[in-house]
């Protein structure tokens, strides 16, 4: 069975939880206790329906306030696909909790209130997903119950979107699903209230929808996360480098450069965790690679092909999302990890920020706070092997910690 | 291979491989917590094939309640065995002994919240500076918001509004000392999931999980063992019944279901038509609505 992870955000107002719990209750998973202990806090707190956004919203301050405020992570399965769901806050003072369940998704779910058409709220959420280089849309047109189920509103909806989505790059696929959460129409089930609607419902186009991951599969990059040496008897010569495949695909004989020192081997063999032998490693798998010769390669070095290797520098173009209280310090000093390697950084400009409302660019703004995003340049103390995000999202992408703190105060991609 | 798609029990293992060596590597003193139950089962297992060919490079950590069923503890000692892991114990009744907490009384007393305390106390003892779970974000809904590396404070509490961010594979282990992580491979797998990768990797689990004839009795909707370390109630009845657990934890507070699943195969399929979860049978977790996540900001596991 394959793995589809999807992002879906909003708040209760805009349906989601209604929309995810029919899902997890039609596809049967939900269970009987939870749904009662649901059934049970509803009924105490004098909601005049069973609320299923109580399912979801799991901490004490989230059901004390009735708000999403963190992702949380849903499972459910059909005969399929499995599915991982980041279910995140769709507020504007919680972006860059949606940055998060963006960032290992391979779609997300726009949710529209049909009575509301596209909003600015519409497009932050659409930006967001685009930043992250969501490339398979999902346009949950909900509430269509309150619009007499009308098909000259969900095609001005359509339209409207699609001319705001010439302004987002990259985009691999948009489809468009009337429905109503609520009722159920067009979420499980093919509804007979919009016969006009030829398209699939919701859970069919997740079920069906080809993304083919987010992995690259073409530019080879083997970040080194860990040394074996068993040092036993049995394997008393055995040095196997271990780590995740973030690009491309490695086989046995394979030439191979190691950044940064840049010399040259030949792998040997790669073992799958646990031993077994295969004949090629591409990502996301874990894996076990044995080298020809022996070179001094640790953690945070990479093995690459010589004849396609990542850019190499200290000087980096990146957006970055700040997730800190504390504001972005202009020439401040932080940690910054990137794939296996972890090494100094400091904010050399902040070229500009994006008004996530209006999507317009600012130039001149002294700093980026809490949720806000913007393009800046980082010098980083020893030289980082990359791709653009656009290419890889694993070697694209980093994170910046404070050096005090340890708290991760920012997430960038790489331009 | 022309395709370049790994089903999902490949993608989950590649996963918690990945997290299990990540944490190796970031962490000086990390400890794997054993609790004899399936996903503690499955993540040792995990670390197994993660370090191959060498030895898992940190040790087994069981905190002992005293209250457990005598077959988590055989087996518990055979398979650490079969791995040449190193086996740390924590025992609850040591913190009783110690006046560090104190028992609870009567006949629905449970060791589970005292566990917390010994935990801490051996993490403090050992200086273990990150703890490996099995928890699952399908588990419980505290559990859902949960990062894969969890940080906990200088007094082993969870903070659930104040989480790291994690993105991509990027996980931030940094912490002052004193501090420790709680980190959880098992993240992204479901009950099935488990199931499934137990049958796929052809893992031996304990007697527990299959069908079996026990003395029992009624409590609450579940059925509880008979058993020294549970007081029956006058109208409480034991009676002999086929039954199985779908979770292991203590004896005082895991209830049995009846069940005619004796292998692996028949479980799967019961499990696929339950309309209960698993932790249904947990008296622990019914205490309050939001049971787990009080717990768990007391560090609890």
């Amino acid at each position: 069975m394959d793995l589809l992870r999807f992002a879906t955000a909003g708040s209760v107002d805009d349906g989601k939880s209604t929309l995810i719990g029919r899902l997890l209750y039609d596809s049967k998973s939900i269970f009987e206790d939870q749904l009662s202990a649901v059934e049970e806090s509803s009924r105490r707190r004098g909601d005049a329906v069973v609320n299923l956004a109580l399912l979801t919203d799991g901490l004490r301050a989230e059901r004390e306030q009735g708000i999403t405020i963190d992702v949380a992570y849903r499972y459910f399965a059909t005969p399929r696909r499995k599915f991982i769901i980041a279910d995140t806050p769709g507020h504007i003072q919680y972006t860059r909790n949606m940055v998060t369940g963006a960032s290992t998704a391979d779609l997300a779910i726009i949710l529209i209130d049909a009575r509301k058409g596209i909003i600015e709220q519409t497009k932050r959420h659409s930006f967001v997903a685009n930043l992250l280089k969501i490339r398979h849309l999902a346009l949950a047109v909900n509430k269509m119950d309150l619009v007499d189920y009308s098909e000259s509103v969900f095609h001005r909806i359509v339209q409207d979107f699609h001319e705001f989505a010439s302004r987002l790059d990259d985009i691999a696929e948009i489809t468009a699903i009337p429905l109503s959460a609520l009722n159920g129409d067009n979420v499980v089930e093919k509804s007979d209230k919009m016969p006009w609607f030829k398209g699939p419902s919701l859970l069919y186009h997740l079920e069906t929808v080809y993304t083919g991951g987010t992995e690259n599969h073409v530019d080879a990059r083997f970040p080194v996360q860990w040394i074996i040496r068993p040092q036993s008897q049995e394997h008393h010569d055995f040095r196997g480098y271990a780590g995740r495949v973030a690009g491309g695909v490695f086989k046995p004989g394979d030439t191979v450069s190691v950044m940064p020192s840049g010399f040259s081997t030949t792998i040997d063999k790669i073992h799958l965790p646990g031993g077994k032998e295969v004949p090629e490693a591409f990502a996301p798998q874990s894996v076990v690679m044995t080298l020809k010769d022996e070179i001094d390669i640790s953690r945070g070095d990479m093995l690459v092909k010589a004849n396609n290797p990542p850019d190499v520098g200290q000087d980096v173009e990146a957006m970055v999302c700040w997730f800190s209280q504390k504001p972005m310090e202009p020439r401040g000093k932080y940690l910054l990890r990137h794939t296996t390697k972890e090494t100094k950084a400091i904010v050399q400009e902040l070229r500009y920020q994006v008004d996530i409302e209006t999507l317009h660019k600012k130039e001149g703004v002294p700093t980026l706070g809490m949720n806000d995003i913007g393009r800046v340049s980082l010098r980083t103390a020893t030289p980082l092997f990359h791709d653009s995000y656009r290419r890889n999202r694993l070697t694209g992408s980093f994170v910046l910690v404070d050096p005090g703190t340890h708290e991760t105060v920012a997430a960038g991609m790489i331009v | 291979m022309l395709n370049y798609q790994l089903n999902h029990l490949d993608q989950l293992e590649a996963e918690a491989i990945f997290i299990l060596r990540e944490t190796a590597a970031q962490f000086q003193n990390p400890a794997l917590l054993f609790s004899g139950g399936k996903d503690s089962i499955v993540m040792a297992h995990l670390a197994a094939k993660a370090f191959w060919p060498a030895k898992i490079p940190f040790p087994l950590l069981h905190i002992d309640t005293g209250h457990n069923f005598d077959e988590t503890i055989a087996y518990r000692d055979a398979f650490t065995e079969k791995l040449g892991a190193r086996l740390v114990v924590g025992h609850v009744q040591d913190s009783i002994d110690k006046g560090r907490v104190k028992e609870e009384k009567g006949p629905h007393a449970s060791r589970n919240a005292l566990q917390s305390v010994t935990l801490l106390d051996t993490i403090e003892e050992h200086k273990f500076t990150a703890c490996l779970g099995g928890g699952r974000r399908d588990e419980e809904k505290a559990r859902a918001k949960e990062r894969f590396f969890s940080h906990r404070d200088d007094f082993g509490q969870w903070d659930p509004k104040n989480q790291r961010p994690e993105l991509w594979n990027l996980f931030n282990g940094r912490h002052h000392p004193g501090e420790h992580f709680r980190v959880f491979p098992l993240s992204n797998f479901t009950e099935m999931d488990i199931w499934m990768y137990l049958q796929r990797e052809e893992i031996d689990l304990p007697p527990l999980y299959f069908a079996h004839e026990r003395e029992v009795f009624e409590r609450n909707a579940s059925l509880l063992a008979v058993s020294p370390h549970i007081t029956m109630l006058e109208t409480e009845k034991p009676a002999r019944r086929l039954v199985r657990f779908r979770t292991i934890g203590d004896v005082t507070c895991t209830g049995a279901v009846e069940s005619k699943a004796a292998t692996l195969d028949e479980v799967i399929a019961e499990v696929a038509a339950a309309r209960q979860t698993e932790r249904g049978t947990r008296a622990d977790d019914k205490r309050s609505e939001t049971a787990m996540e009080d717990r768990k900001k007391e560090g609890y596991f």
